[in-house]
């Protein structure tokens, strides 16, 4: 009896241990052969054309210059509107107001902007900008990416200056610096590497993003750094060019997922790097 | 000279009192200032929702006055005659979401049971980080991997013999059947299980990782296997935990975009069969925007993603309260 039930309970040990094993095995197998791909038919096609020719017509050679000049613009522009913003709330939440109500609601309403669906980011850019404006251009695109930049570096700031210890902010209160001040040369100073690392996975967020730019942004064909004209980026490239029947933009798609890819993944690991130096430290 | 003795320190002290007081008041302002431009900025983030909310609700109205209550039950989709309804987008992004959770759950739960009880403790923080890190990648690289690598091999080597194999099974054979396309409800499911399994894994180790190693040690010491630890004290001890963090991909995999749009199939119709292309909100929304000519097609285009938007906000704030709540108990 005792010994049927022990027995059983080894099996059922053994069963679990050996499922979770192979679930650790096949889901990272899976990813590892989603990048492997990715790497195998991205690298095929990387070649100095890409960075130095535009987007070709069907049936014809040609690079991504405009769309990686496009993304790199959208996101510096994104960055530059959103930080700002998102600092300062971050440092309203946990300097100003750390128990007041309205640091809870933003706390709420802000993790949910977090996960949101980005494609409704583009639906709301698109009502407020694009339809009163009459076309699409490449500045609502910017303005889409910085809604979705917003609600990451709330976060980080906020957590980042919470864990400044309060001994600083008194230290710094008790020879007469103002708040204010106490907060710019102090709070600020000491979260710096944190609210940098924030900042840096906002534009690794960013630079994937596709849906906001499908109908703010839309996409050009040429050259052009017009912000008040519609823009090229890598991701809706991507959409277009692998969607279409032709080989030529099928392998630029690839190569083009390659790129956004690699600096996605730098980005992250300098985050990482950047925050595990900081705890180290 | 008496007098300019005595003018002298009285004349410096009044500047000193006088520059002291202004640089008091001009320190005062640029604290207030700077307070209040911090605290319109958190406004700014309700601001941005409500923004949100009301735009997708203004842009829709002209389709939900046209359509009223009947655009969330008509199947309906014809751009021509302008006749719209939400039923088959929202089947399509429900039930994508649903076997999305399906798979990805246990396999997240199981990755993160091995990751706290029973990976090696050199091997756990570079599994972890790759995880982390896989969290980070653009779903539209997941949904290019999707339509040139995984749509073809399950047309070619897994739908074929699960079509053979179900289609004399009762009940079974009607999710089964059809031709083997490739793209459809089935494919856009497994590839959105791959884009959550990271989401579900990490947090589902997080919470795992907060379980007191007394209890844990006690259920051990009690002679508990690691599968009777898992079960009987790690899973109810964190249970509000996990399913915060299952809200939290469910609502991550209702919202998602590009993975799904390359190989839903967009195709307007409600069938049984998982293997028949279907359709999704947020697929519909960026296959169509673009080219969605007059107002009501583009409103009701808008009114799509409102109920979108409703849906993943109830979602993410239930998977939110939760979390709060199990972050209270632990903080």
């Amino acid at each position: 009896m005792d010994t049927a039930i022990y027995a059983s309970r080894r099996r059922r040990n053994h069963i679990s241990v050996a499922a979770s094993i192979a679930a650790t095995v096949i889901g990272l197998g899976w990813l590892a052969l989603i990048l492997g791909s990715l790497f195998w038919q991205g690298f095929s096609g990387l070649s100095l054309r890409v960075f130095l020719e535009n987007t070709p017509p069907p049936g014809s050679d040609g690079g991504l210059l405009n769309a990686i000049v496009g993304s790199l613009i959208f996101t510096v522009l994104a960055v530059a509107f959103g930080t700002p913003i998102g600092i300062l709330a971050g440092t309203y939440m946990a300097e100003y107001g750390r128990h007041a109500r309205l640091t809870h609601v933003v706390r709420f309403i802000n993790d949910i902007l977090l996960s949101a669906p980005s494609i409704v980011v583009g639906l709301f850019i698109y009502e407020v900008m694009v339809r009163p404006m009459g076309h699409f251009s490449g500045i609502s695109g910017a303005v889409a990416l910085a809604v979705i930049v917003i609600p990451v570096v709330v976060r980080t700031t906020e957590d980042m200056l919470l864990l400044v210890p309060d001994t600083m902010r008194e230290a710094a209160a008790s020879i007469g610096l103002p708040r204010s001040l106490m907060i710019q040369k102090v709070a600020y100073r000491a979260a710096r590497s944190g609210i940098v690392t924030g900042i840096l996975l906002a534009v690794a967020r960013v630079s994937g993003e596709t849906a906001p730019l499908l109908f703010t942004a839309l996409n050009n064909q040429f050259y052009s750094t017009n912000l008040n004209a519609p823009m090229s980026s890598l991701p809706v490239v991507i959409f277009q060019f692998a969607l279409s029947p032709y080989k030529d933009w099928q392998k630029l798609a690839w190569t083009g997922a390659l790129i956004i890819t690699l600096a996605v993944l730098a980005l992250s690991i300098t985050a990482r790097a950047l925050s595990a130096a900081r705890k180290t430290s | 000279m008496v007098e300019v003795t005595w003018q002298g320190p009285d004349v410096s002290a009044r500047q000193n009192v006088e520059d002291r007081a202004r640089a008091l008041n001009r320190l005062r302002l640029s604290d207030d200032v700077f307070r209040i431009m911090t605290r319109s900025a958190a406004m700014f983030v309700l601001a941005i929702l409500g923004g949100v909310i009301l735009a997708l609700f203004l842009g829709s109205l002209p389709a939900l006055r046209e359509f009223g209550f009947g655009f969330l039950v008509s199947e309906s989709w014809n751009p021509v005659t302008e006749k719209f309804g939400a039923l088959a987008p929202v089947y399509g992004t429900l039930m994508t979401s649903f076997l999305a959770m399906l798979i990805a759950v246990p396999f997240g739960l199981l990755i993160a049971m091995f990751l706290t009880e029973l990976c090696p403790k050199w091997l756990r923080r570079p599994i972890g980080i790759a995880i982390e890190l896989l969290a980070g990648i653009p779903s539209i690289i997941y949904g290019i991997w999707g339509l040139f690598v995984l749509a073809p091999f399950l047309q070619q080597y897994i739908q074929p013999p699960l079509i053979k194999t179900f289609q004399n099974v009762p009940g079974l054979s009607a999710l089964f059947e059809g031709p083997p396309y490739g793209i459809g409800i089935f494919t856009a499911s497994l590839i959105l299980a791959i884009m959550v399994l990271p989401f579900v894994t990490s947090i589902s180790r997080d919470v795992f990782d907060a379980v007191p190693p007394v209890l844990k040690e006690a259920a051990y010491g009690l002679g508990c296997s690691t599968w009777e630890v898992m079960r009987y004290v790690v899973l109810p001890y964190t249970r509000v935990g996990v399913i915060g963090g299952v809200m939290l991909g469910l609502g991550r995999a209702l919202g998602e975009t590009m993975a799904v749009t390359f190989v839903i199939g967009n195709a307007h119709r409600i069938s049984t069969s998982l293997l028949a292309p279907g359709t999704t909100i947020s697929a519909t929304i960026a296959n169509e925007f673009t080219e969605a000519v007059g107002d009501l097609y583009t409103s009701s285009l808008i009114a799509l993603g409102l109920i979108l938007f409703v849906i993943t906000f109830v979602v993410l704030a239930i998977a939110r309260y939760l979390l709060m709540r199990i972050e209270r108990r632990i903080g």
